[in-house]
């Protein structure tokens, strides 16, 4: 909402000073964006006098000259107008200026080899005249005692812009404004002076509102103003559009703006002569059409309000009017309108056929239904002494009477939500001065609300009326009391926050990308997972929300290949979508490495990144986590993203159904339908929700602590096992034959080639076996050593290797 | 008498020269060896005379003892000196770059949703989380913002299905229904998460993050809004006073309703939050509306509060010098690089917030 301060106060009678009546507004919630002028721009541009001017040394056309601009300095301008000579008076420009004509923005320039600092100017740059040759010469007489004064007079008021919060359409006319601003002490509210106009005689054309079901009008009021020369606006109210930064078009479309911008009613103007017998408001007809003044045909809808006469379709009722029946520069005879629409049906038709116009905006958050009246003595009033014309009779048809509202207000509610105390008078004081009718009955106010102010329906509202013309200053802070009672985190919060940072710490970096991620690349990761559009996607490479971290993090891995790095560890917690529906969603760890370890190392063989690598991370993560590693157990079963022979799944128990992680290579086709390219890329997945919570807490835990300190013994064995014998199982094998006795179980060696036959290979471990009970005697390790290698061959089919 | 004196004189003469451990030991063989020169002088023992005896005897093994401390201590220095050239010899050149490690880093996002956790919970707030996908009541209706309010044009929801009732949370203000439909007041939380307008330039993503906090009790009113906003400003941006302006607004959901500015100023180009006679909006908040109260089956004449909502984001450009929202998202691994924290660095009441 834009407004100039001398149009304020039109309806506002102060004395207090700009500034003090711009923090106002906002102080009373009417926040202002900007204050300024509006044509700033030509501040820049001032009267100069050329003080020497002498040929540049590098051309023979261009001369610099010493101008005095005003300032205690002359400054130097490298000039190539004939015409630059000593004593010109002329036009300055200096660095930062933006030159009319061609909106080039002006900077300190060496030219030839001399800084120049601005630029003198010609007629035609400054849009002046047409004249380019030469710069602008000034007559001595009328600018002399000018020099360092603007050339263009500042006849543009400065612009007040407002940001209106949607609850407040009466501050979306000047009067609103004001009358905030007197009920916070600015001022006082002028009464609305109205000439007494002359009517004659009766509205002519017919109007009638129809029954339809929803109609969206419930107030239609017209007069007809007959015999009216339309013309150009006169001066003053052609300068207070500009003002605005709107364009002056026509007294009569002028005329209906500004009541519109002043009182906040919107009217429209009809060429009476082109109204087809008479106006009938009703709800339209699927299939109707009409074209607008935006010039565009709409197709209309059923149950759209619209203004029509006995051919059709006129206009769309507070939306937007018809080319058909608009006012042009001859139009003789106008039918005003001054209507009420109901804010419900002005955006159902306005978002369904996508117009979005003043008046709408208005309508839509509720125009005074009472204000009817009011618009239209407004506008014939300045019609006629404008234009000229005969007024008729005000025409009103309602459907509806719009009785204000009342509601009783509790004063104490007051300050049992602001926790201040203001007295009964002062707010009596605030609430008549925004417009309420108040009476006091006992602790209670009755109170009647302003049409004006569909926002108010209840007493809360009104605590807000009197708290932000008192002032939010005047609320006290109360410290905050530091007592707990629930813990900060639950244990699933806690869960994800650890392993974030237990994730992070292993060296990688924690990015956040977005939810959604694009169709294509979301396929190679959706496994059988179902595919989320948004229907309304920023762009259509982020139609989808992501069924896996791994879409984003390889998108984004790529473009920092493309930036030149090789070694990338990545990571991202967050939603990974299932369903459409609220909850269909995980919380889940990605993570991606690329490159080579201990690249370019002079003490450390470099490798590309591999399986274990990943694998390490996850296992160290987990068991960081809490979660036991010896009771964990992998498959190796994976997503088709993954490398089939190198990767695989963690379970936190064997008997587990859902896999807690996944880990592994990424699948070369991948790479290759992203076009990455790297060395090596391995990655891993967590499923936060699948983690169970501990059953015990630490403290539980750490009081059994037990321990041996009897003789520990190592046993070194080597196994001949199927090649695609899993080593996981037979340390399994192992350590279920004594838990008690065999403390750890190590694989120090695989072998393949040379001794082992094809089909196999040799799994060479190292286990530690102790008592808690006593030292083991050597024939206790026979034992136990004979018993390890038994088991393992009749379990496994291996053999010792001798 | 001489002869042993002479023995001695010789010998310390001897170990006073510069030798290696066999001469020392070539040395040792002959003095006191089954045949060296002090083993041999104990043997004249027996043929002295007896007055003789005593002194040669007392002599004898002073300079015995004398030899044998010499002998020691040059052992000593000879074994100290093999000892520091051989270490001399493995001398490595220790400028040379220590074995790789990795360092990881936690995002900005994440760093501050720990801080602001943090400085919330030494006031008693917990933490709540919602569905990123929301449908249409909660994210709007119950928070009494009807189909027909215009402030949902303020809200550019990217929605899940034509019928617009799946949608992408734009705020987490459904947290709050959640949170009090699922429970009975009092009700003290936060809950930051990732919210979604179909928005993009400069300053707005279509994707940001917000923290939501509710305080729900008997007598909750805007006083303690005050004071709670008060400290979590104070507290983040770790200064000891702080200029804040509560200014009028309008939110459906709450009434009435504030925006907060804070003061801030430019000193060398950079933001400096606190003091300064420029204002910059960071937040929005206000006396939960008794219409929500009433939608989450709350009782609006019994219970009221406050609740309000914050840019994550936005409160870490400002507290970190971040110029650009866009970027938190772009995983540009220099600007991770730069901007991240170490996981280390755990945000908390005790050990203060972030290094």
């Amino acid at each position: 909402m834009k407004f100039t301060i001398s149009w304020l106060k039109e309806h506002l009678d102060t004395q207090k000073k700009v500034n003090e009546l711009i923090e106002k507004l906002t102080d009373i919630g009417l926040e202002v964006e900007s204050f300024e002028n509006l044509n700033s721009s030509l501040d820049s541009f001032k009267v100069a006098k050329i003080i020497n001017a002498e040929q540049h040394p590098n051309a023979d056309r261009l001369r610099i000259c010493d101008v005095d601009v005003g300032l205690d300095d002359t400054v130097k301008v490298v000039c190539g107008a004939p015409n630059a000579k000593k004593d010109l008076l002329t036009i300055y420009a200096g660095p930062g200026s933006i030159i009319p004509k061609n909106n080039m923005k002006l900077s300190v320039s060496k030219i030839r080899g001399v800084t120049s600092y601005g630029m003198l100017c010609s007629e035609s740059e400054l849009n002046l005249s047409n004249e380019s040759e030469g710069i602008t010469e000034l007559t001595t007489s009328k600018y002399s005692d000018k020099i360092g004064k603007n050339f263009f007079k500042s006849n543009t008021e400065k612009v007040v812009d407002l940001s209106i919060t949607p609850n407040r359409p009466d501050c979306l006319g000047v009067r609103g404004i004001a009358r905030d601003l007197a009920a916070a002490g600015i001022g006082k509210l002028k009464k609305i002076s109205l000439k007494n106009i002359k009517k004659n005689g009766s509205q002519k054309i017919k109007v009638s509102i129809t029954k339809d079901k929803n109609q969206g009008c419930t107030v239609f009021g017209s007069c007809l103003i007959e015999g009216v020369i339309n013309k150009e606006s006169p001066q003053w109210l052609k300068e207070k559009i500009i003002s605005l930064g709107q364009k002056p078009i026509s007294a009569v479309v002028d005329i209906t703006n500004y009541v519109m911008l002043d009182l906040n009613r919107p009217l429209h103007a009809y060429d009476a002569d082109k109204i087809d017998k008479e106006i009938i408001v009703r709800n339209s007809k699927k299939g109707e059409t009409f074209e607008a003044l935006d010039n565009k045909e709409y197709k209309l809808g059923d149950d759209m309000c619209v203004i029509s006469d006995k051919s059709g379709v006129l206009g769309l009722g507070g939306i937007i009017g018809g080319t058909r029946s608009g006012t042009e520069i001859n139009t003789k005879n106008i039918l005003l309108e001054s209507a009420y629409f109901i804010p419900r049906s002005i955006r159902k038709t306005s978002k369904l056929l996508n117009i979005d116009t003043d008046a709408k905006f208005r309508f839509e958050r509720g125009i005074d239904p009472q204000s009817i009246e009011l618009g239209l003595s407004k506008a014939a009033e300045l019609i006629s002494e404008i234009c000229g014309g005969k007024i008729s009779n005000f025409d009103i048809q309602q459907i509806d009477k719009h009785e204000k509202n009342k509601i009783k207000f509790n004063v104490s509610l007051f300050e049992k939500i602001t926790g201040f105390k203001v007295n009964d008078n002062e707010i009596i004081k605030i609430l008549t001065d925004l417009g309420f009718e108040v009476s006091k009955e006992k602790f209670k106010l009755n109170l009647t609300i302003p049409t004006w102010r569909p926002d108010i329906t209840q007493p809360i509202d009104i605590v807000e009326e009197i708290v932000r013309i008192k002032g939010y200053e005047n609320i006290k802070t109360l410290q905050p009391e530091k007592t707990i009672t629930k813990d900060t985190l639950n244990a699933q919060q806690k869960l994800f926050h650890f392993l974030q940072r237990s994730v992070a710490s292993k060296g990688y970096f924690e990015t956040v990308t977005w939810s959604f991620t694009d169709s294509k690349i979301n396929k190679l990761f959706k496994e059988n997972l179902k595919e989320i559009k948004i229907v309304n996607p920023i762009s259509s490479d982020l139609d989808v929300l992501r069924n896996s971290i791994f879409t984003n993090l390889t998108f984004y891995l790529k473009k920092n290949l493309d930036r030149g790095f090789k070694d990338i560890s990545l990571f991202e917690i967050g939603p990974i979508f299932k369903g459409s529906k609220p909850g269909e969603q995980s919380t889940v760890i990605g993570a991606i490495k690329s490159g080579k370890v201990s690249r370019l190392n002079w003490n450390e063989k470099e490798r590309i990144v591999d399986v274990f690598d990943v694998k390490k991370d996850v296992i160290q993560t987990l068991v960081e986590a809490g979660y036991d590693r010896q009771s964990f157990f992998v498959r190796d079963k994976s997503p088709a993203y993954y490398h089939p022979g190198k990767s695989g799944s963690v379970y936190l128990d064997k008997d587990e159904i859902d896999p807690v992680a996944y880990f592994g290579e990424i699948h070369p086709n991948i790479l290759k339908k992203l076009d990455i390219k790297t060395e090596g890329l391995v990655g891993f997945e967590i499923y936060i929700d699948y983690l169970r919570e501990h059953k015990t807490k630490l403290k539980d835990l750490k009081t059994n602590f037990e321990y041996s300190d009897y003789q520990k013994s190592e046993r070194d064995f080597a196994f001949v096992v199927d090649k695609n014998f899993k080593a996981q199982d037979l340390i399994e094998i192992i350590s279920s034959i004594d838990k008690n006795l065999i403390r750890s179980i190590k694989i120090f060696d695989i072998y393949e080639g040379e001794n082992i036959p094809q089909d196999k290979k040799s799994i060479a471990l190292n286990v530690t076996i102790q008592s808690s009970e006593k030292t083991l005697e050597e024939t206790d390790l026979e034992k136990i050593n004979k018993l390890i290698i038994s088991t393992v061959e009749t379990k496994s089919g291996a053999k010792i290797r001798s | 008498m001489s002869d042993i004196k002479k023995i001695k004189d010789d010998y310390l003469n001897k170990l006073n020269n510069d030798l290696n451990i066999e001469s020392l030991n070539q040395i040792k063989t002959e003095l006191f060896g089954k045949n060296g020169k002090i083993s041999h002088s104990f043997k004249k023992l027996g043929s002295l005379p007896t007055d003789e005896r005593k002194k040669f005897a007392s002599d004898l093994n002073s300079i015995k003892n004398e030899l044998q401390v010499k002998i020691d201590s040059k052992l000593q220095e000879i074994e100290t000196k093999e000892i520091n050239s051989k270490l001399e010899n493995e001398k490595v050149d220790v400028t040379l770059p220590e074995r790789e490690f990795s360092r990881g880093k936690i995002h900005p996002v994440s760093q501050v949703i720990d801080e602001i956790s943090s400085i919330f919970s030494e006031i008693g707030f917990s933490v709540e989380e919602g569905p990123d996908i929301e449908n249409e009541h909660y994210n709007f209706t119950a928070l009494n913002t009807p189909d027909n309010h215009p402030a949902r044009d303020m809200h550019d929801t990217f929605y899940i299905d034509n019928n617009k009732e799946l949608l992408l949370r734009t705020h987490t203000s459904p947290v709050q229904v959640r949170t009090m439909l699922n429970g009975k007041p009092p009700f003290k939380i936060i809950a930051p998460g990732r919210t979604y307008r179909s928005d993009s330039d400069q300053t707005h993503s279509p994707m940001f993050h917000q923290v939501e906090g509710l305080h729900i009790d008997k007598d909750i009113n805007m006083g303690h809004l005050k004071g709670c906003l008060n400290y979590f400003i104070k507290s983040f941006f770790e200064v000891d006073k702080i200029k804040m302006r509560f200014r009028p607004s309008h939110f459906p959901f709450t009434e009435p309703s504030a925006e907060v500015d804070i003061g801030y100023e430019i000193k060398d180009g950079k933001i400096v939050i606190g003091e300064g006679d420029k204002w910059l909006e960071i937040l929005g908040c206000g006396m939960v509306h008794p219409n929500v109260l009433k939608n989450v089956k709350v009782n609006p004449d019994k219970y009221q509060g406050y609740a309000f909502g914050i840019g994550i984001d936005r409160l870490g450009m400002l507290k970190y010098g971040i110029n650009d929202l866009r970027a938190f998202f772009e995983t540009d691994y220099r600007w991770l690089n730069h901007f991240g924290f170490d996981p280390l660095d755990v945000p908390s009441n005790y050990r203060g917030l972030s290094r």
